[in-house]
C-alpha cells in the first residue's frame, strides 16, 4: 500500500496529513479533544480565580512571582511555537529531514521551558509556599502543574514520533501523526498564554 | 478471548449493553432496598450508613454506568450502521472507551467489599464527601475518572464517525434523528465531562494529598464544587436523555408508517437543547445564596428549555396523527414516554420558578421530578429501543406477549411508585433520609410507592424471561418491522464489514425512499472489492487494566502498585504507537459468498 511508503517529493499530495481517510479522522478527532482540553483548562483557570484570595497567612502572588523569569518562560515556549511551526512548513515541502531537525529543536525548547518550571516551584516551596499551605496555594500548583504536565507530555510524544520515524521518511501514515503532535503544541502554547495573563500578570498587577 | 481483543462496532456495542444491564439490575436492587427500608416509618430493615451508600451508589451506577451505557451500547451498534460506514472513526480508541467504562464500574463496585461504598450522594458534595471517613469516596473519585474517561473517548470518536464517515448521499440533514440526537449528546459529552474530570482532581488531591480547595479555613470556598459538578452534571442528563429522543423519534416514524413530522424543527430543536443544557447549571443551586439576579438568570435560562422540548412533543404528536399506528411493545414504551415525560417537564418548570423552589429544594418532590424525566424519557427510550433494535443486535424478536405484560407492569409500578412522591416531598419529606415519623401523613404514601417498586422489579424479571425464552424466534429478522433506515437493509447477523458497498442515499428515510420510488434495494456507491479492516488487539485491555491497577495505588496511597499500573498503561500506549498497524484486507471473494449465502438464506 502506498501510504507505508515515503513520499516522492514530486507527488507529494498538498496537505500529506489530511490525504487519507485515517488522517482525516485523526485531524479532527483532534480538534475535538482540543476543545474538551479547552473545558478542563477553563474549569482549572475559573477554579484558580475563585481562590487566588484565599492566601489566608501564607505568601500570596505579589510576594512570589517575578516577571522577568516568567517574561523568559513565555518567550521560550512561543519561540518552540513558531519551530514547530516551521516543521509543518517543511513537511508541506516535502522536505523529512527539516521537519526532524525543527522538531527537535522544538523538544529543546520545551525542555528548557519545563527546567524554569521546576526551578520557579522550587523557589516557590522555599518561600513557604507548600502545596497545602493555603487555597491559592493549592489552586495554583494544580493550574500550572497540570499544564507543566502537559509539556511534558507533549515532550515525550514529539520525542517518541522523532526516534521512531528518524528514518522512514515522511509518509501519509507519519504525516497526520507530526500534524497531530504540532496541534498539541501550539494548544499547550496558548493555554500559557492564559496562565501568564490570568495568574502572573493579575497577580502582579491585579 | 475473541471479546477480549474486538474492535468491531457491533461487538463492543454488545458488550456495552451487557455491561450496562448488569449495572441497570445492580443499581435497581439498591433501589428496592432503598425503597423497603422506607415501605414504614422508623423500619429498621437497614442502618442509616447503609443507606446512605446505597443512595449514593444508586444513583452513579443508574447514572454511569447503567444509563449511559447502555445508550452507548445502541449509539455503538446502530450510528455506523444508519449511516452507511463500515466502521467508527477510530475503532482502537472505542474499545479502549469500553473497557475504560467497564473497568471504572468495577472499580466503585469493589468498594462494597473494601470497607464501604461511597456515601456522600451521587453529586459527592464536599465538605461531606472531602471529610468522609474509610476509602469509599476515594474509590467513587478514581472509578468515575477511570469511566469517565472512556466516555470522553467515546464522544470524540461518534462526534469524527458522523462527520467524517458517512455513506455518499448521506447529507446533514438526511440522517436519521437517532444518529442526529447521539452526535448533539456526543458534542454534549465533550464539552461538560472535563468539568467533571478536575472535579474529581481536585476532589482527589484534597482527600489524597491535603490540598485545601474547600477547606474554607484555609481560604477554599465548597460552592467551586458545586459549580464544576453542575457544569457537568447538568448537561449530562441531556446527555442521557437526547439519543432516547432519538429513539423514540425512529419508533413513533416506523410505527405510525410515516415520515416523522418537521424533521428539520426536530434537528434545530435538539440543537438548542443541547445548548440551552449547558447554560442552566446553576438552577441546581438556587438555594446557595447566588442573589436574585444570578437565580433570575437561570430560572428563565431553565424555562426557555421548554419550547424546543414542546415542539418535538408536538411533531411527535402529529407524526402519530392521522397515521396506521402499530402497538408493539417498542411502539407502547414509545407512546407510553409522551405524557410521562410531559408530566416530568411540567415538574421541571415547577422547580424552575427560583422563588418557589426553596419550597421544592431537597424534598420528595424533587426525586419525583427527575425519575419522571429519567425513567419516563431515558428507560423508556432504552426499553423501546431494545425492543425496536433486539433482532438486529441478538438476531431474535423478543416476545410480544410477555413484552405487553413487561410494558403495562412497568408503567403501572413506575406511576405508582414517583406519582406519590410530589405529594411527599410537598408535604415536606426530605430526600436522602433514612427514615421518617409515623403519624406525620407520610406512611400510606411510602408504603404505595414501594409496592410501585416492587411493580417494577417483576416487571423486570418478566424481561428477563422473555430475553431467554425468546431465543429460538427467529423468524423475519432482517427488516422485521417494515423499516425506514440504513441498519435495516444489512443482514442479519451484520457481517463485519456491514455493507458489501457502500449505499447510496438518495432521501431521508432512505430505505423506505428504495421502497417506495425504487425498487427496495439501496444502489451502491461503488464496485464491490476488498475491504480493508483494522486488526484485534489486547491493548485497550491491558491500557484499561493498568489504569484499574494503578486507582489501587492512588486509593491506598501505594506507591509500588501506582507505579506497576502506570508501567502498565504506559507500555501499552507506547507499544500502540511505535507498533505499525495496517490492518487486513477482506478479500472480495468471501464478500461474494457471504451474499450469496445471505440471498439463499
Amino acid at each position: 500500500m502506498a501510504e507505508h511508503e515515503a513520499i516522492d517529493i514530486k507527488e507529494l499530495p498538498e496537505q500529506p496529513e489530511k490525504a487519507t481517510l485515517e488522517g482525516r479522522n485523526k485531524y479532527l478527532g483532534f480538534w475535538f479533544f482540543l476543545g474538551g482540553e479547552t473545558v478542563l483548562f477553563g474549569s482549572l483557570i475559573g477554579t484558580y480565580l475563585g481562590l487566588r484570595g484565599g492566601t489566608i497567612d501564607g505568601p500570596g502572588p505579589a510576594d512570589l512571582f517575578h516577571l522577568d523569569l516568567v517574561f523568559i518562560m513565555t518567550m521560550i515556549l512561543l519561540t518552540s511555537s513558531l519551530t514547530s511551526v516551521m516543521a509543518i512548513i517543511n513537511m508541506h515541502r516535502g522536505n523529512f529531514k527539516k521537519l526532524l531537525m525543527w522538531m527537535s529543536m522544538t523538544v529543546i525548547l520545551g525542555t528548557a521551558f519545563l527546567g524554569f518550571e521546576i526551578y520557579e516551584f522550587y523557589e516557590y516551596y522555599h518561600a513557604g509556599l507548600g502545596f497545602s499551605t493555603s487555597a491559592f496555594a493549592s489552586s495554583f500548583y494544580t493550574l500550572v502543574g497540570t499544564h507543566g504536565a502537559h509539556v511534558l507530555f507533549g515532550i515525550v510524544w514529539i520525542t517518541t514520533l522523532l526516534v521512531r520515524y528518524r528514518k522512514t521518511g515522511l509518509t501519509l501514515y507519519n504525516a497526520p501523526k507530526f500534524n497531530t503532535a504540532v496541534l498539541y503544541w501550539h494548544f499547550i502554547d496558548v493555554v500559557w498564554v492564559f496562565i501568564f495573563t490570568v495568574v502572573y500578570l493579575l497577580g502582579i498587577g491585579g | 478471548m475473541e471479546w477480549l481483543t474486538t474492535v468491531d462496532h457491533k461487538k463492543i456495542g454488545i458488550m456495552y449493553l451487557a455491561g450496562g444491564a448488569f449495572f441497570f439490575a445492580l443499581g435497581g436492587l439498591e433501589a428496592i432496598l432503598m425503597r423497603i427500608q422506607l415501605m414504614f416509618p422508623e423500619f429498621s430493615f437497614l442502618s442509616a450508613q447503609s443507606f446512605n451508600e446505597l443512595l449514593t451508589m444508586h444513583g452513579t451506577t443508574m447514572i454511569f454506568l447503567a444509563a449511559m451505557p447502555l445508550l452507548f451500547g445502541f449509539m455503538n451498534f446502530i450510528i455506523p450502521l444508519q449511516i452507511g460506514a463500515r466502521d467508527v472513526a477510530f475503532p482502537f480508541l472505542n474499545a479502549l472507551g469500553f473497557w475504560l467504562f467497564l473497568f471504572g464500574g468495577i472499580l466503585l463496585n469493589i468498594s462494597w467489599f473494601a470497607g464501604g461504598a461511597p456515601d456522600a450522594g451521587w453529586t459527592a458534595y464536599v465538605p461531606l464527601s472531602s471529610t468522609s471517613p474509610g476509602h469509599g469516596l476515594d474509590y467513587y473519585v478514581l472509578g468515575l475518572q477511570v469511566s469517565g474517561l472512556g466516555t470522553l473517548i467515546g464522544g470524540i470518536n461518534f462526534l469524527v464517525t458522523v462527520i467524517n464517515m458517512r455513506a455518499p448521499g448521506m447529507s446533514m440533514m438526511r440522517m436519521p434523528l437517532f444518529t442526529w440526537s447521539s452526535f448533539v449528546a456526543s458534542m454534549l459529552i465533550l464539552f461538560a465531562f472535563p468539568a467533571l474530570t478536575i472535579g474529581l482532581l481536585l476532589l482527589m488531591l484534597e482527600r489524597l494529598f491535603d490540598a485545601q480547595y474547600f477547606v474554607v479555613a484555609s481560604g477554599g470556598n465548597v460552592i467551586i464544587w458545586q459549580h464544576l459538578f453542575w457544569i457537568f452534571g447538568h448537561p449530562e442528563v441531556y446527555i442521557l436523555i437526547l439519543p432516547a429522543f432519538g429513539i423514540f423519534s425512529e419508533v413513533l416514524a416506523t410505527f405510525a408508517k410515516k415520515r416523522i413530522f418537521g424533521y428539520s424543527a426536530m434537528v434545530f430543536a435538539t440543537l438548542i437543547i443541547g445548548f440551552l443544557g449547558f447554560m442552566v447549571w446553576a438552577h441546581h443551586m438556587f438555594t446557595v445564596g447566588m442573589g436574585p439576579v444570578a437565580n433570575a438568570i437561570f430560572a428563565v435560562a431553565t424555562m426557555a428549555i421548554a419550547v424546543p422540548t414542546g415542539i418535538k412533543i408536538f411533531n411527535w404528536l402529529l407524526t402519530l396523527w392521522g397515521g396506521r399506528i402499530q402497538f408493539t411493545t417498542a411502539n407502547l414504551f414509545a407512546l407510553g414516554f409522551i405524557p410521562s415525560f410531559v408530566m416530568g417537564g411540567v415538574t421541571g418548570v415547577m422547580l424552575a420558578v427560583s422563588a418557589a423552589n426553596y419550597q421544592f429544594h431537597d424534598t420528595y418532590f424533587v426525586v419525583a421530578h427527575f425519575h419522571y424525566v429519567i425513567i419516563g424519557g431515558v428507560v423508556f427510550g432504552l426499553f423501546s429501543g431494545a425492543f425496536f433494535w433486539w433482532p438486529k443486535i441478538f438476531g431474535y424478536r423478543l416476545n410480544e406477549t410477555l413484552g405487553k405484560w413487561f410494558f403495562w407492569l412497568f408503567l403501572i409500578g413506575f406511576h405508582l411508585t414517583f406519582f406519590v412522591q410530589h405529594f411527599l416531598g410537598l408535604m415536606g419529606m426530605p430526600r436522602r433520609v433514612a427514615s421518617y415519623l409515623s403519624n406525620q401523613g407520610l406512611d400510606e404514601f411510602n408504603f404505595i410507592s414501594t409496592m410501585g417498586a416492587f411493580l417494577m422489579t417483576i416487571a423486570f424479571i418478566i424481561l428477563l424471561v422473555n430475553i431467554f425464552v425468546s431465543i429460538g424466534n427467529k423468524d423475519n429478522v432482517r427488516d422485521p418491522w417494515d423499516g425506514r433506515t440504513l441498519e435495516w437493509t444489512t443482514p442479519t447477523p451484520v457481517p463485519e464489514y456491514n455493507f458489501a458497498q457502500t449505499p447510496l442515499v438518495r432521501d431521508l428515510d432512505a430505505f423506505w425512499h428504495e421502497k417506495y420510488e425504487g425498487d427496495g434495494k439501496m444502489k451502491a456507491s461503488e464496485p464491490l472489492e476488498d475491504i480493508h479492516m483494522p486488526n484485534s488487539t489486547i491493548l485497550p485491555f491491558i491500557i484499561s487494566l493498568g489504569l484499574f491497577i494503578a486507582s489501587f495505588g492512588f486509593i491506598y496511597l501505594n506507591y509500588p502498585i501506582l507505579f506497576v499500573g502506570l508501567i502498565i498503561t504506559f507500555g501499552a500506549m507506547f507499544v500502540r504507537s511505535v507498533k505499525e498497524d495496517h490492518g487486513h484486507h477482506i478479500p472480495v471473494d468471501r464478500i461474494k459468498r457471504d451474499l450469496e449465502g445471505d440471498h439463499h438464506g
